[in-house]
């Protein structure tokens, strides 16, 4: 007996206690414990409930496949559900709580399930709760359900990614892995070396040390990917809080895998062999070797195999109370028994337990002689622990997930690989199974109604018998009916009884059946570690201009529009954003404002065949353009939709600026690459994407040419010399600029661009030069306001993933060009030349309710659900009325008719339809 | 058929339920039928149901290369929805929708229906607008739907994310949206097919059509050759294989999509929340598993695994929206293969072969049609005539350049 | 993960690179048919098995290249560069 719990045998002298608590107990184990052992060494018995029938479980085995000790640790942000008891290391002030049975898990009410428990057998749900209606018993249940809380906030870690290549990746460090990692790193090729566990099955140092070797401990291989992609979970020592990462993900891109995975020891099937006590023979080894801890005070174990038997001397020489041991086989070698009787457990041969007794914990399991017609000669052991081996089962689910095939194998009673993958060696118990040595594991007697097949489910064999008989047959079929193998120890403790039970119900032999799909990850991979630092403000980039800084100072309010982050307006103190808009709309059309267009997209072709290439893309004829006089072009995707819009400006005999939409920048660079590359590469023309390297501020009002007039003095900025859509490449503080006069707005406009680092440069000088003339910033609501009121095209506001040219009005041009252009043929399809499509038109609100954009729209004869919406839509700027730009059904056709417009369900207002332009219908102002 | 009920479940269990009768029926294949379903997935066997049970055909096989339920229709995200935008499609999944609601009624199967909503996320201005349209769609189609502000976002969702890189400034609700049990569904019409007669065949795996000019004479199998008069086929992401087969191409891509489950936990999610900015979709399901899913990996695959970038990009997605999900536990991660067209609309009708009618192309979002789609498709193998509700899906419509895309109308990249 | 052998960069993850759908896909003259035009733009072979398809290094060099990769397992079997001949392919799409 030690301070360090009644169970603990022994211990270092050296060890460290560690306080935690369980369900508010205050408990005491030493470092080095995992909680599952730690509450061993206490006595803890009960450690949670199953789901269905809420009966009461312990701890089952010591890894990854425990399905019983599921705890939540901590509450709060650092709380955890699920948490493996078994791989948990214990830590000072560990809150560990067992996550079922109200009010405790000692003695939980629901428990009364078990009583009727047929009711509730398989597929249960399927049958019933269905009157009055569903909706009525889903909340009870849905309360029912699930074990542990979610955190309550964000998570206070941080999980970090590697990525990795190597030639060997050897996974496993058991003395298979460790020999073969040595190989391996001696003949210099660089090496990977995995282990679940805190330790090694050997000293790894002199490995760690060489400098073409990486040995990760407490590293769990989840996932085996395409082309030999290895994904690894690894806890980081110490981690967790600011200092460290709580876990890392390793992508290793592997040459060759060695899997010394190991085996996993199988369970044995019998009535009641559910009960707190009842653990894996394994496992009570590893509890004892690793923490010098005892499975209980009364131990039988029971068997099937030889590894037990050597298990039993172990425990019995380390001063456990080894009572018997119970071996399904007829006889077992002598050598076995010798040993057996050298320490004096006695030995029951050919026998099985067929039932335990103890309602809150195991008091006792009655064995049974095997043959004949079964239950004859039965006895009865007390004991407080049952240590069960069924054999055991390598662990392949990783050689599953990289394609390698398994079958159920006769000889060796479990899953084992049709055939070598080609870049996966299997080494170590994973790549022996012994032949021809296991007896009985399921028993042939007893109430199949109590005898567990998943644990965790509460999946009995009965609950297989069930889906065969009601024709659930294949194994995904049963899986799924019962629910085995799809709780979180994903089927991993017993699939080999298992199959033989499924086997047996069905009348056919285990080697005809085949397995679910194994896929990763392999043990439950927490969300952070998968994502690593993608959280947070580094969820996506934030992209920013040259401006941004500037913009920030003067009071911007940023939002995402595409990619970048914008100015959406500049709201004074006090102001909301409409207002902002509104006031800033008023500058535009009164005053002077500034605009930051530096995302616009910019591209330059550059060769002979510039301008021929670019007119392979644009519905508007490029061939008649002017030097340095800008046109406005859409293009298409080859099914004719609108795909972007912008100027082409011809610098000179071999060079073509292009704009695009601020969105579509870097599409429309990778499409004209594509077709360059790939269908027309002839073409002696290259693309060159420039929409970073120009800073872009639109100069815009009736002041305008003033204030360029200061920027570049004695330059000719008449009208005559620099009208509307021209171009100009001059200097500006030295270096070159480009200078268009486009307007979005519909005010005279100058787009200045400057190389991007002078962006700040240009945006203080204008700020500087307009200051009589009241200039200030504008942003995006306010330019929209205004283009809307011009009727401008607005990619991805007016048009949508099915607008074609005539439908917003350029319908003309498109055809004219004849030119095999890219989604010209497209437009010539029927849907596309219907007339009843919907088509751009403006609105003028009827009353004095604003017309909500996306509000839809219906004319009176109409019989269709709707005929249209709004896409955009304000308040004139010149009046105050409300008006709208939308796309209506056959919408040229509709002037001077009135639509109701409709929102949430309700008309909201009327409109009648006109054409789509409300202010300057001339355009003198932005002709001036 | 058994009948299922409370009084049932309680009578059958005194006996130990060992009085429960097959659910369906293992019949021999015979050697000649009125229809021969092939596809043994959702589509196939509701299909195969109403041919028998609402038009009465009397000599029906349904043909499964596998075992029923065991590709898409086995392993879905469950949403159940009706929240479409076009007219067609909104006519089409509301039906769906609506036969969902009185499914376990019809089946006497529990197929487990919550509606407990779905949300679709607007994350900016232009999101609001787009989010505003297309509420006002699908309540001009007659279906209900709401916008609702970041207030009333956060009162149902409470744990999404209370400072996210991108804003959340509100949504769109369909209340009647929701989930449902996929193996429920797929169980529920194998039951009630089997019951009406039809012959539900598994692991009988169709290799090729004999034909005589434009019509199918009868069906080659791995288990001889069935003579039919009319084909009906909804084989999914093998249905460019299987046109193939029959001498047709199709434009369709099959791909892999992805989802995730985590280990169960006690509820705090009520309804459905996706984004499309975001790309992600989260809802939870009646175990207490987070069900996740995203968008569909890039490249062309039948191999059914995903790509570990698109997973973590899509859980990405996830903790963007929940901040507070990162320290559950991803449990199991599985793909199918999908059936991906170019508008994301399905093909649904007749094809080039006189008698052989084809449902196909549903995507990632196949599941909520099921009910639909074997209503619809039973009638068009009948009638020899599309269902009215599927004349917009005809294969015919690429030809004219009728593109039916949700996606496009909902403002999602061009 | 696919490891994508670019012919100009080596093998990569496919996370550099973008997927451009099937290869040898032609496109027809203005004259084309309805038909012709739109199994050009939306009819495809969606082979089960090994597949031509068309990769862009796009986080690398910034070239397209073609790759015959079996779809049912993603084993990637040749890659070549745009516009490069492989005997196979000639006979079709």
């Amino acid at each position: 007996m030690s301070a360090r719990g009644p169970y603990r045998l022994k211990e270092r002298a050296d060890a460290v206690p560690v306080e935690f608590r369980f369900d508010g107990r205050a408990l005491r184990g030493v470092e080095g414990d995992t909680v599952a052992s730690a509450l061993l060494a206490n006595g803890v018995r009960v450690v949670s409930r199953s789901f269905k029938f809420h009966r009461p479980r312990g701890i089952f085995s010591a890894g990854v496949e425990e399905p019983n000790a599921l705890v939540q640790l901590h509450t709060g942000v650092h709380g955890i559900p699920c948490a493996r008891a078994t791989l948990v290391p214990l830590t000072t002030g560990l809150e560990v709580a067992s996550q079922a049975g109200w009010p405790s898990v000692s003695f939980d009410v629901l428990r009364a399930i078990d009583g009727v428990h047929s009711v509730f057998a398989a597929g249960f749900y399927n049958r019933t709760f269905m009157w009055p209606s569903w909706h009525m018993y889903e909340p009870i249940i849905r309360k029912l359900a699930g074990f542990g809380r979610a955190p309550t906030g964000p998570d206070p870690d941080r999980y970090e990614t590697r990525h990795a290549h190597c030639d060997v990746l050897v996974i496993g460090g058991g003395t298979a892995g460790i020999k073969a990692a040595r190989t391996a790193a001696a003949g210099g090729q660089r090496v990977f070396l995995v282990e679940q566990h805190e330790d090694f099955g050997a000293d790894v140092s002199t490995l760690e040390a060489l400098p073409n070797t990486q040995v990760l401990a407490r590293t769990t291989a989840v996932g085996y990917y395409d082309h030999d992609l290895v994904a690894l979970a690894q806890g980081v020592a110490g981690g967790g809080g600011a200092a460290l990462p709580r876990e890392r993900l390793w992508l290793v891109r592997a040459s060759r895998v060695v899997l010394a995975t190991g085996a996993l020891e199988q369970p044995l099937i019998f009535s009641n062999n559910d009960r707190p006590g009842i653990m894996l023979a394994g496992a009570a080894l590893q509890y004892l070797r690793r923490h010098g801890v005892a499975p209980g005070r009364e131990v039988v174990l029971a068997t099937n195999n030889d590894s037990a038997y050597h298990t039993a001397r172990e425990l019995r020489l380390a001063g456990v109370n080894v009572v018997a041991l119970v071996d399904s086989r007829e006889s077992a070698h002598r050598a076995l028994l010798q040993e057996m009787r050298g320490v004096g457990i006695a030995v029951h041969g050919h026998c099985m337990p067929i039932n335990t007794q103890g309602f809150g914990a195991l008091s006792g399991v009655t064995i049974a002689l095997l043959g004949g017609k079964g239950a004859s000669n039965l006895r009865r052991l007390a004991c407080d622990t049952l240590l069960v081996s069924g054999g055991w089962s390598p662990t392949l689910h990783l050689f599953a997930q990289a394609g390698g095939k398994l079958q159920f194998s006769e000889s060796g009673r479990t899953f084992e690989p049709v055939a070598d993958a080609p870049r996966i060696e299997i080494v170590g118990s994973a790549g022996q199974i012994p032949r021809g040595e296991l007896g009985e594991r399921v028993s042939r007697v007893g109430n199949t109604a109590r005898q567990w097949v998943d644990l965790r489910h509460d999946v009995t064999v009965s609950d297989i018998e069930l889906a065969v008989r009601e024709n659930f047959t294949a194994v995904e079929h049963i899986k799924r009916y019962t629910t085995l193998g799809m709780s979180v120890d994903q089927g991993k403790l017993g699939q080999a009884p298992a199959v033989e039970v499924i086997a047996r119900a069905r009348g056919i032999q285990p080697a005809e059946l085949g397995h679910t799909t194994f896929r990763p990850p392999f043990v439950p991979v927490t969300l952070g570690t998968m994502v690593g630092r993608s959280v947070g403000a580094l969820y996506a980039p934030n992209r920013r201009t040259s401006l941004y800084g500037l913009q920030a100072a003067a009071g911007a309010l940023f939002e995402d529009f595409g990619e970048w982050q914008r100015a959406a307006a500049f709201p004074r103190p006090g102001e909301a954003r409409e207002q902002a808009m509104a006031r800033e709309v008023q500058r535009i059309r009164h005053g002077v404002g500034v605009y930051d267009a530096s995302p616009l997209g910019k591209i330059e072709l550059i060769g002979p065949d510039a301008l021929d290439f670019a007119d392979r893309f644009y519905i508007n004829n490029l061939k008649t353009l002017h030097m340095r006089r800008a046109r406005y072009g859409i293009m298409l995707r080859e099914t004719g939709i609108i795909f972007d819009d912008g100027t082409v400006v011809v610098l000179d005999a071999d060079r073509v600026l292009l704009t695009t939409t601020s969105s579509g920048a870097g599409r429309v660079a990778a499409w004209l690459e594509e077709w360059r590359q790939c269908e027309w590469p002839q073409a002696r023309v290259v693309v060159m994407p420039v929409t970073d390297q120009w800073a872009t501020v639109a100069l815009t009002g009736q002041h305008a040419r003033a204030i360029f007039e200061r920027l570049q003095p004695g330059c000719d900025v008449s009208n005559e010399a620099f009208p509307h859509l021209g171009f100009r490449a001059t200097t500006l503080f030295g270096r070159e600029a480009r200078i268009y006069r486009v307007s979005f707005s519909g005010e005279l406009t100058y787009e200045i661009n400057v190389p991007s680092d002078q962006g700040p440069q240009l945006w203080t000088a204008l700020l500087e030069e307009g200051r009589s003339f009241g200039i200030g910033p504008y942003g995006v609501d306010a330019l929209l306001h205004a283009r809307m009121e011009k009727g401008f095209l607005h990619i991805g506001a007016d048009t949508d993933g099915t607008t074609v040219p005539d439908d917003v009005g350029f319908g003309k041009p498109a055809a004219a060009k004849l030119r095999h252009y890219i989604g010209k043929r497209s437009l010539q399809l029927p849907e596309n030349m219907r007339p009843d499509r919907l088509q751009l038109v403006g609105l003028a609100g009827e009353r004095a309710a604003a017309l909500p954009v996306g509000s839809h729209l219906r004319l009176a004869d109409s019989h269709e659900a709707t005929d249209g919406w709004v896409t955009s839509a304000g308040l004139l700027s010149t009046n105050g009325t409300p008006v709208a730009i939308a796309m209506l059904r056959a919408g040229r056709r509709q002037t001077d008719r009135s639509v109701t417009v409709h929102d949430g369900g309700r008309i909201v207002t009327t409109a009648r339809v006109v054409a789509p332009l409300f202010y300057d219908p001339t355009g003198g102002r932005m002709n001036a | 058929m058994q009948r299922y009920s409370l009084l049932n479940v309680l009578g059958h269990a005194l006996r130990g339920n060992t009085g429960w009768r097959p659910a369906w029926r293992t019949p021999t294949l015979r050697r000649s039928y009125d229809v021969v379903v092939i596809g043994g997935g959702g589509h196939g066997l509701a299909t195969a149901y109403f041919l028998a049970k609402k038009h009465g055909v009397r000599r029906v096989a349904l043909l499964e290369r596998g075992h029923i339920g065991q590709g898409n229709s086995g392993r879905n995200t469950q949403v159940t929805r009706s929240n479409y935008f076009y007219p067609v499609s909104s006519s089409f999944f509301d039906h769906s929708l609506k036969l969902y609601e009185g499914l376990g009624r019809e089946l006497n199967f529990n197929v487990m229906l919550r509606q407990a909503g779905q949300i679709n996320l607007a994350h900016s201005l232009h999101d609001l607008e787009i989010i505003r349209r297309w509420a006002n769609a699908i309540r001009m189609n007659g279906v209900d739907a709401e916008v609702l502000n970041e207030a009333g976002i956060r009162k149902l969702v409470p744990i999404l994310n209370a400072q996210p890189r991108f804003p959340i400034l509100g949504g769109l609700i369909q209340r009647r949206a929701g989930i449902s049990r996929h193996d429920a569904v797929v169980w529920g019409f194998t039951r009630g097919a089997s019951a009406h007669g039809v012959d539900i065949v598994q692991g009988c795996e169709v290799t090729g059509f004999q034909k005589s000019g434009d019509r199918v004479t009868a069906v080659e199998t791995s288990q001889g050759v069935v003579h039919c008069d009319r084909v009906a086929m909804s084989v999914s992401n093998q249905c460019s294989v299987m046109a193939a087969l029959a001498g047709f191409t199709l434009p369709v891509t099959t791909t892999t999509l992805q989802a995730v489950v985590t280990e169960p936990i006690k509820p705090v999610l009520d309804p459905c929340v996706i984004s499309a900015a975001i790309h992600a979709y989260v809802s939870q399901s009646d175990r207490g598993e987070i069900v996740i899913g995203g968008g569909a990996d890039v490249y062309n695959s039948y191999r059914q695994r995903g790509s570990p970038a698109i997973t973590r990009g899509v859980l990405a997605s996830v903790l963007e929206l929940f901040p507070s999900f990162s320290r559950l536990k991803m449990m199991r991660q599985w793909a199918g293969a999908v059936d991906i067209t170019p508008d994301t609309s399905p093909i649904m009708g007749l094809t080039p072969v006189r008698n052989l009618y084809i449902n196909c192309g549903w995507g990632t979002g196949g599941y909520k049609a099921i009910p639909a789609g074997g209503d619809t498709m039973a009638q068009t193998v009948v009638e020899d005539k599309p269902h009215p509700l599927i004349r917009a899906y005809d294969l015919a419509r690429f030809e004219r350049g009728a593109l039916i895309d949700e996606g496009a109308a909902s403002g999602v990249a061009h | 993960m696919l490891y994508i052998p670019c012919p100009y960069c080596g093998a990569r993850d496919e996370t550099e690179f973008t997927y451009g759908g099937p290869a040898y896909v032609t496109r027809p003259e203005l004259s084309a048919s309805d038909r012709e035009w739109t199994e050009y733009l939306y009819h495809r072979q969606n082979t089960e098995g090994p597949y031509r398809e068309r990769w862009l290094h796009g986080f690398g060099c910034g070239r397209w290249f073609n790759v015959l990769r079996d779809t049912t397992t993603n084993e990637i079997q040749k890659v070549y560069p745009m516009g490069g001949s492989d005997r196979l392919i000639e006979t079709g799409r």
